[in-house]
This record gives C-alpha cells, sequence and structure tokens, in this order.
C-alpha cells in the first residue's frame, strides 16, 4: 500500500511558492489512480517525491509501511531500483540496446543470472504482443512499440509501485487504448500499484480512481 | 555587408558551444602555429645561410673548389691570367681550434691586393690603435680581422689576441681590426700568405673566386676553364653551396612540417568530433528547417561554412602564435632547431607571407575537412524522422569501412616501396597518411571487436559495451583525434629510440679506443706530422696509437664535399660499422650510406677518387654506417692513402692504452709533454655523452609536437564526451529513475572513455608500429640516407597509452560529470 500524508514542498527564492501543502494519499495493491491537474499544478514534483528523487519538506511517503523520505541517497537509489517500475511519455528506450535488452535491464541493476534475466524479458515482452522482436532494435518500431517495451521494462522485476507519465502523450487514440489496457491488465496482473499523471480524461477514465491536483493538494475529480 | 539571415542558426551555434569550439581552433591554431614556426625558422635560417655564401663569395662569377687539403696555388696563375677572367681572387679557408677559450674560428686567407676586385666586402679595417702602421696591418703575419658577430661570439675587441691550434703548434694572433662588410657572419680573414706558412697549408690553395670578363657567359667560361683544372677540383656557381645547405636541410624541414601537419590533422580531428556530435545534437533543428524548405545543399554549405570559421580563426590564431613560436625557439634553440646544419650564422626573423598564407589556407582546409562527413550526413537525415527523435545520426559503422581500410593498408605498402622525389620521401608521407586513414576506417570496428571482450559483470560496464557495440561510429567520433595522437607519438617514440640506439652502438664501434687525440677542429689548420706521431706512440701507457688523417673532396658529378678518412683498417673493414656484408677486394674503399646513396653505388663497384692531383681506382668493400656526416664519407687504409699522397701527416689519433693505465693518466702525460692546450684529449665516454647531448637538443622539438598532438587528442575526447554527455542527458536519467546510483553512472561514462580511448590508443599504437617502420626504413633512409635498427621502448609505450586511457577516462568523466547529477533526473521528467 502507498501512504502519503501531508506532504509539502516549497521551492526556495525570490518566486518561490508552496507546491505541495499538506498533501494525503493512500493506494491500495493491484489498483491504479489516475492524476490530473493544470500545468505547474505540481504533478513533476509529486512523482518526484514518490520516486524519491527529490526530498519532502515535510510530510511522509511509504510505500508497504516503508517510510520511503527517511532513507538516505543510497537506500533510496536500492528502493528505486527494487521496488518502483517508470513509464515515460518519451518512451526513454536505449537506443543501442536489443528489446531484450531494454527489458532486462532492471534486473541487470538487481544482478544474478543472465540467462534467467533473458527468459524473464522475453517472457515480458510476449506478454506486451512483442514475441519474436526480443532482437530487434528499438529504431525498427513504431511509438506504440515502443511503448509497450517500456512497459514490459516497468514490470519485469514485479516492481510495487509503478509510475507513469503520460504514457499514451505520443500516441494516437486507438493505440493509446491498448496501451492503457495493457497497462492496467499488468499491473493488476502484477498486483501492483499504478500512479498515472495525465492530462487526458480519456486516459484518467481507465484508472480507478481519479483524482485532480490544485492548490497544492489531491481532490476527488468530479 | 549584410550576413545571410541564417548566419545566427549555424556559425552562431559555435558561440553557443563555445567550449568545443574554442578547443578544436585552438588545435587548429597549434598546428599551423607549430608548422610556420618550423617554415620561418628554418626558412630564415637558410636565408641567412645563403645570404653569407653570397656575401663571402662577393661578385665572383665563379669558384674554383679544391679539397679540404687544398690544391696547388700554381693554378692561380693560370685562372688568373686567362682571357675570360677579368679578376681572380685565391683563397685558403681554414677552421681554427681555439685554445685559450672556447669555440673556432673561421678564417678565410685572403690576398688583400686581388680580394679588391671580386669580393670587396673582405676587405679588412685596421683598428685605429693597432700596433704598427695601421695601413700595413692587414699584411701583417699575425694580423686577425673577425667580423663584428665572430668578434662578440669570441669575447674579443682590437687590441687583444686569441690563441689557436695551427700546424705543429699554436699561433697568437692579434684582433688588428674588423671585417664591417661581413656583419652578420662569423667569419675572420688574414693575409693569405699567414695562413699557409702559419697552418700547413704552404704553396696551397682551398678556392680562388672568379669574375669573368663582360659578356663572358658562366657556361662559356667554365667549358673553357674546366679542362685546366686537376682531378677533384672543380667550378661551381658561388651560391652552389647554399643549394646545397638547403637541400641538406630541407629533409629536415620536410620531417617536421609533416609532424606539424600531422597535429594539424588531429585538429581537423577534433573539429570533426566537435561537427559531428553538434550535428547529432541539433538533427531535430535540421530537420525542422528542412521541413520549411532549405534544401540539402544548403544546409551542407552552412555547416561547412561552420569548419571554415573554425579553420580561419584557428588559421589566423595559430599565424600570430607561429611567429611568436618561432622568436622563442630560435633564442632557445637557434635557426636549425638544435640540428647543426647552419652553425656560423646569426639568423633573424622575417615576415614570410607565402608560408603564413599557405598555413591559414592548411588551417581552413582543416576546419572545411573535419566538417565534410557531418555536413554530409546532416544533408541526409530525414526529417520525418529526425522530427520524431528517432534517427542516430553517424552511429552506425559500414561493413564497407573494413574493405576500405584494408585498401589503405595495401597502399601504404606500395607506396613505402617507392623512390624518393627530389630527395623528399614524398610516398613515405603518403604511406603515413594512408595508414593513418586505414587506422580510421578500422576504428569502429575495432572498438565494436575490444568492446565485444570487455567483462560485463557489472551493468556499467555492460551497458557501456554494449552502446559502444552498437554505435562504433560514435566511438569513431571521439577517438579519431586519441588515435592521430597515440599513432604520431608511439611512432616518434620508436623512431627516436631506435634511432638513438643505433647511434649508441654506432659509437661504441667507432670509438674503441681509450683515448683520443685531436690536433684541430678542421682537416688541416693543425695536425702531427711523424715526428709527433712516434713521440705519441712512445708515451708511457699507450699500447697502440691509430692515427687518422682527415681531408674534404669533391665527389660525384655535383662536385660535393666529401670527408676523406684514411685511417688503419683491416681488409675485411671489421673495425667499421658495416651495414651488410664486405667483399674482399684489391684497393678497398668503404664507404658511408649517403655517399652510396649518393654517387648510386654499392659494395663491389668501382670509384675513382681523386687525391693529391690525380684520380686513382678503388673499389668498394663495403658500406659503413655513418651518423655523423650526411653529404658523405669514405674511408681509406691510411698506409695506401699515404703511398698515394706522399702525406704523413694525421689529425686524430686513437690511443689503445696498456693493461692497468687509465686514460687520465696518460693525457696528463701527455698534456705535461706537449703542452696543456696543444690537443684536445677526450675519453670516449665524454664524447659519447656530448653526441647523445646533441641528439637529444636535436630530437627537442619533436617532443614538444608530440606533446601538442597528445594535449589535442585528449581535449578531442573530452570535447567529445561533454557534448556526448551532454546529448544523453535524458538517458542517464533515465537510468538513474531505474535505480543506477550516481556512481554507476560515473562508471559507464568511465568505461565508456575508457574503452572509446583504449581503441583509439590500441588503434593508435598499431598505427605507430607502421608509420615508425615507414619513418625508420623509408623516411629517414630517403630524407637523411641512414639506415638504424627497429627498436620498441615497450616499457615508456606501454606506461604512455595506459596513462593516455586513463586520462582520457577522466576526462570523459569530468565531461559528463554535470550531465550525471541531478539535472539529468530533471531532464527526463521535463514533460510530467
Amino acid at each position: 500500500m502507498l501512504e502519503i500524508e501531508n506532504l509539502t514542498r516549497r521551492f526556495a527564492g525570490p518566486g518561490g511558492r508552496t507546491v505541495l501543502d499538506g498533501l494525503s494519499l493512500a493506494v491500495e495493491a493491484g489498483s491504479i489512480v489516475a492524476i490530473v491537474g493544470e500545468s505547474g499544478a505540481g504533478k513533476s514534483t509529486l512523482l518526484n517525491l514518490i520516486a524519491a528523487l527529490d526530498v519532502p519538506d515535510g510530510g511522509r511517503i511509504a510505500l508497504d509501511g516503508v517510510a520511503v523520505s527517511a532513507l538516505d541517497e543510497a537506500a533510496r537509489t536500492a528502493w528505486r531500483r527494487d521496488h518502483l517500475g517508470f513509464i515515460f511519455q518519451a518512451f526513454h528506450v536505449l537506443p543501442h540496446l536489443s528489446l531484450r535488452q531494454n527489458v532486462a535491464l532492471p534486473l541487470w541493476l538487481q544482478g544474478g543470472d543472465d540467462a534467467t534475466h533473458a527468459a524473464a524479458a522475453d517472457r515480458m515482452l510476449a506478454r506486451v504482443g512483442l514475441a519474436g522482436r526480443e532482437d530487434s532494435r528499438p529504431a525498427e518500431l513504431s511509438g506504440g512499440e515502443l511503448q509497450r517495451v517500456a512497459i514490459a521494462r516497468a514490470l519485469v522485476h514485479r516492481p510495487r509501485l509503478v509510475l507513469a507519465d503520460e504514457p499514451t502523450g505520443n500516441l494516437d487514440p486507438s493505440r493509446a487504448g491498448q496501451i492503457l489496457a495493457l497497462l492496467r491488465a499488468q499491473v493488476v496482473e502484477a498486483g501492483a500499484i499504478g500512479l498515472l499523471v495525465t492530462h487526458s480524461l480519456e486516459a484518467a477514465r481507465t484508472a480507478d480512481r481519479i483524482l485532480r491536483l490544485a492548490d497544492g493538494r489531491l481532490a476527488a475529480a468530479p | 555587408m549584410a550576413l545571410p539571415p541564417l548566419t545566427p542558426v549555424f556559425v552562431g551555434s559555435l558561440w553557443r558551444r563555445r567550449t568545443a569550439s574554442a578547443l578544436s581552433v585552438l588545435a587548429i591554431a597549434l598546428g599551423v602555429a607549430l608548422g610556420l614556426a618550423v617554415q620561418i625558422i628554418n626558412g630564415a635560417a637558410l636565408d641567412e645561410f645563403d645570404r653569407g655564401m653570397r656575401v663571402v663569395a662577393g661578385e665572383a662569377d665563379l669558384q674554383v673548389l679544391g679539397p679540404g687539403s687544398g690544391f696547388d696555388d700554381s693554378l692561380f696563375e693560370t685562372l688568373a691570367l686567362h682571357p675570360l677572367v677579368a679578376a681572380a681572387s685565391p683563397v685558403v679557408e681554414i677552421t681554427a681550434r681555439r685554445i685559450d677559450g672556447a669555440g673556432e674560428l673561421r678564417i678565410l686567407g685572403i690576398d688583400i691586393l686581388r680580394v679588391v676586385a671580386v669580393n670587396p666586402k673582405l676587405i679588412p679595417v685596421p683598428a685605429d690603435g693597432a700596433d704598427g702602421d695601421a695601413r700595413f696591418a692587414a699584411f701583417r703575419q699575425d694580423a686577425l680581422f673577425p667580423s663584428p658577430a665572430l668578434q662578440q661570439a669570441l669575447g674579443v675587441v682590437p687590441g687583444e689576441h686569441v690563441l689557436v691550434a695551427a700546424g705543429q703548434g699554436r699561433a697568437r694572433l692579434e684582433v688588428a681590426g674588423g671585417l664591417p662588410g661581413m656583419a652578420g657572419e662569423r667569419v675572420a680573414v688574414m693575409d693569405i700568405h699567414a695562413v699557409q706558412t702559419g697552418f700547413g697549408m704552404a704553396a696551397r690553395l682551398t678556392r680562388v673566386d672568379l669574375r669573368l670578363r663582360d659578356g663572358v657567359g658562366s657556361d662559356a667560361a667554365r667549358e673553357a676553364l674546366v679542362s685546366l683544372l686537376p682531378p677533384g677540383v672543380r667550378l661551381g656557381a658561388p651560391d652552389e653551396s647554399a643549394a646545397r645547405a638547403a637541400s641538406l636541410s630541407r629533409a629536415y624541414r620536410v620531417n617536421l612540417t609533416m609532424l606539424a601537419v600531422i597535429a594539424l590533422v588531429t585538429g581537423g580531428f577534433l573539429v570533426f568530433s566537435t561537427q559531428a556530435l553538434s550535428v547529432a545534437r541539433r538533427q531535430t533543428e535540421f530537420a525542422f528547417l528542412r521541413a520549411i524548405g532549405l534544401d540539402r545543399a544548403t544546409l551542407m554549405r552552412w555547416i561547412l561554412a561552420e569548419g571554415l570559421v573554425l579553420g580561419a580563426v584557428g588559421g589566423a590564431l595559430g599565424c600570430a602564435l607561429g611567429y611568436g613560436f618561432a622568436a622563442l625557439v630560435f633564442s632557445l634553440l637557434g635557426g636549425d632547431l638544435g640540428a647543426g646544419y647552419f652553425d656560423g650564422t646569426e639568423p633573424s626573423i622575417y615576415i614570410a607571407p607565402v608560408a603564413s598564407l599557405a598555413f591559414v589556407s592548411l588551417g581552413v582546409a582543416a576546419g572545411l575537412l573535419g566538417s565534410w562527413a557531418p555536413a554530409r550526413a546532416a544533408a541526409r537525415i530525414a526529417p520525418a524522422l529526425a522530427l520524431k527523435g528517432a534517427t542516430l545520426v553517424g552511429a552506425a559503422h559500414h561493413p564497407g569501412h573494413a574493405v576500405a581500410a584494408l585498401v589503405c593498408f595495401a597502399a601504404a605498402g606500395l607506396a613505402a616501396a617507392l623512390p624518393p622525389v627530389d630527395g623528399i620521401p614524398v610516398a613515405g608521407y603518403a604511406a603515413i597518411a594512408l595508414i593513418l586513414a586505414g587506422g580510421v576506417l578500422a576504428l569502429g570496428g575495432l572498438s565494436a571487436w575490444l568492446a565485444a571482450r570487455m567483462p560485463a559483470r557489472h551493468v556499467a560496464t555492460r551497458l557501456a559495451s554494449a552502446r559502444l557495440q552498437a554505435m562504433p561510429g560514435h566511438v569513431v567520433v571521439a577517438a579519431a583525434g586519441v588515435m592521430a595522437s597515440a599513432a604520431l607519438a608511439v611512432a616518434m617514440a620508436i623512431m627516436v629510440a631506435s634511432f638513438r640506439d643505433s647511434v649508441d652502438q654506432w659509437l661504441d664501434r667507432v670509438l674503441p679506443a681509450a683515448l683520443y687525440l685531436r690536433a684541430a677542429e678542421s682537416d688541416q689548420a693543425a695536425y702531427l706530422d711523424p715526428a709527433t706521431q712516434r713521440r705519441i706512440a712512445a708515451i708511457e701507457g699507450v699500447s697502440a696509437v691509430d692515427f687518422l688523417r682527415y681531408d674534404t673532396i669533391r665527389l660525384g658529378a655535383d662536385g660535393g664535399a666529401v670527408t676523406l678518412i684514411a685511417r688503419p683498417v683491416s681488409d675485411d673493414g671489421r673495425e667499421l660499422p658495416l651495414v651488410g656484408a664486405a667483399r674482399p677486394v684489391a684497393q678497398p674503399v668503404w664507404i658511408s650510406e649517403a655517399l652510396a646513396d649518393r654517387l648510386g653505388v654499392g659494395t663491389g663497384d668501382a670509384l675513382e677518387i681523386p687525391l693529391a692531383g690525380a684520380l686513382h681506382a678503388f673499389t668498394v668493400a663495403g658500406v659503413w654506417r655513418d651518423y655523423a656526416r650526411q653529404t658523405g664519407a669514405l674511408v681509406l687504409p691510411l698506409a695506401r692513402y699515404r703511398q698515394l699522397t706522399g702525406d704523413a701527416r694525421a689529425n686524430n689519433a686513437a690511443l689503445h692504452l696498456a693493461l692497468e693505465t687509465d686514460a687520465a693518466t696518460v693525457a696528463g702525460r701527455i698534456r705535461a709533454h706537449f703542452g696543456a692546450e696543444r690537443f684536445e684529449l677526450s675519453a670516449p665516454d665524454e664524447i659519447r655523452r656530448i653526441s647523445l647531448r646533441i641528439f637529444d637538443r636535436t630530437f627537442a622539438v619533436t617532443y614538444l609536437l608530440e606533446a601538442a598532438a597528445v594535449a589535442i587528442g585528449l581535449a578531442g575526447i573530452a570535447a567529445s564526451f561533454a557534448a556526448m554527455a551532454a546529448a544523453r542527458r535524458k538517458e542517464f536519467g533515465m537510468l538513474r529513475h531505474l535505480g543506477l546510483s550516481r556512481r554507476q553512472v560515473g562508471a559507464m561514462i568511465a568505461a565508456e572513455g575508457g574503452l572509446t580511448a583504449a581503441a583509439g590508443a590500441v588503434g593508435g599504437s598499431g598505427l605507430g608500429f607502421a608509420i615508425a617502420l615507414v619513418l625508420v626504413e623509408v623516411v629517414n633512409r630517403q630524407s637523411f640516407h641512414w639506415s638504424m635498427d627497429y627498436r620498441i621502448p615497450l616499457l615508456p609505450i606501454g606506461v604512455f597509452l595506459t596513462a593516455l586511457t586513463v586520462l582520457a577516462a577522466v576526462a570523459a568523466v569530468l565531461a559528463g560529470r554535470h550531465a550525471m547529477g541531478g539535472s539529468a533526473v530533471r531532464a527526463v521528467s521535463e514533460d510530467w
């Protein structure tokens, strides 16, 4: 379970402001929450804090009872490696790695046997519909296929929390629907927690809950 | 004039990436500066030497030149009375060793009444305070008239005395005045009779300067006069000596220029690196411009214009640096950069517009050629793909490159087998260029091969390996400069080590005795007569003595000077550093490699040698290695020389000592017996030390060029990685999201940098071995006519390559530091 309590983040300086002001959230395993909001509402700040890439000024973030915000940098890096999966709008698939290597990347970071990693990556690729393309290079894929690779990479190491940033922002509506359905199916099947940040209400509607971020706090979207 | 509207988009980008641009400009500037400085320095020295030769020759139309031991002075009368000759001036030229101080004196013995008509600049001007009647001072037997430059070099003024070795003893010469007409030359004049009698040149002349009657052409005069000359004496134009000096030093100058050009090529690679990376970063921008109507050719021209600006700025800066550098080196090493071709001249820096323009143009060419491939890659970008950021400019490696590399290497092998052109190893330099080109073409494949063999236990090295295997084109961009500079450094290290080692071994062979005695600096000014030779041999502790007689004779169609060495030598020539096998023959002569090349003769060939005014037939019994005389030398058995010439004198002696006798003791006895200053006495160790010091000084400039090239190569890898790291910020950020620590990202960049540099260093060292082979076997052999044994200084090369790789890895990490930090993490989140 993801628990966020009274999260506060301020930015100093002449134009400084409080971006997150006592924000709280709780998400059960096996469910997906969509967060929508205007540009500049603080979505990036919230995701950075949840991903332990930034440190809050106040409040607490805990995943399955572990207070992430209390960890030091090395521990945060290790925590991210073991428990988080990321899906980006721009895919960020490494062009110099094959699809298998791209998907296996989080497993490489955890160490272990190469053959096992390759087999796990191949299974994930098959689950996202890319069986037989394991040795292909990213340059040979379409945008929708690249995002499938990104989903496979985000889930291959069975993370507890998947953060998806506009995962369909670069895709046409029909492919976006397929990708979101795939993401939902994979997250639910893995028993993970999904946090989906999007501007698209269409996309948000595929989540179990939709929350709007405004004035530094989350509220249920109408 | 208004600039084209797209100037800020393209040329303006040079300012936006000003660190990389500055490095490219600096690299080009260094290459231009070094090349131009070599030209300025050597050109100024040559001009000064040429001017000196002309001043010494004065208004002479022709010169009759004889051997160092001179020719019979009765020839003078024959020449002076010839109807085609308007005036003739006899000269005896000697070089005398100074006894009461350091240095030597080049003395021209002149007939003051004759010199007026041919070369008035050689007229001595007595000082007011000279002893006796100033009008007749020039005829005094002890009166010396040094030029202002020589007075300064010797530290003497009129009225003071100079003690020199002369004939069998010494002469105390009074500085009786000056030689204002020869202000820049280190030379002195004396009365001809004084030189002939005082320096063992009685009834001998070394030169006669001739002024022809009006309307008489020099060709006609040559035809009429040549039959009057005895063997070994020749007619020449006054500028031939300057041309010979120019020819001798040209090979050295061309070699240094080629090193500077390689430094410039390294600069070109740096331009290539920065431009290629810049194109990769700006591909979306170019795609947009193409999408709104910019055609391929215009895009390519603009990127070439960026290279042109880099080259022009670098060239102009290099031009200014070149003059400053020349002035600095001139004051430290002299006009021949320490090589010893122009001793006795005092040249000064001058503006060389043609050389300056040529090197600025080379700088521009480096900028343009460095930008050519990136410009072509930019022009080929598919706008639709690039707008989506889906292309990787220049990342791929074409399989055809391996074939092209092999073709380059094969062509280099063929070029290395070609003969020189006008004494310059043009094909040898072409072979070096082809080897470098082949290396660049093979670099991508080599790096992929190395990357595939890199241990990949850690994720950082695994990612680095995967990237380098998938994108060898990027390795070529980053490592080309390192490879070129490593190749240059390794090649020079091997060449210099081979040369130094060979010189060392050669010194062992030519210095077998325990003590060496020298009567004079030059062939004739002072000598050992038979009585003195017997007295030396009888000194207590001396077990055996080899006496040596030196002369300078004129040999071959060009009448060039050749050193004759008459010395005891076995039938098989085993005392000499022979190259190849000797052949026992009846009348043997052993010739140096330079002479063998010049005359086109070898072992077993016949050779006629002018001795004592007659030609004598000899057979070449062997060819020997001589690092001391680039103009050529020959060795005759001393007994045969004496038999043919009747000259029983010697100049030097090699003393072998009895057991348990040390050289210092024997030297002390010789000084006690003959006087402390009569002879120069040297132990072989001292001669070796001085010789090797001169050798090291000669190569000082090449070390500077190597260091510059290596610095440029390292700057290249730093610039490349800085640009690549900036372009890969989102990739680093994504890896940080996935759980790579900052240290792991740093390790990945270091592994990439190290592997890239290793590919450059390994490839460069391979090329360096091949280039060294070309330098040793082709360039040096054809330029300087001496061979050497190939020696690889493995330890220094290994240390250098390891240091280069580590430095490059550090440079890569430092360059990528910014991209590893928090900004990288945020870079991924820019769209959140």
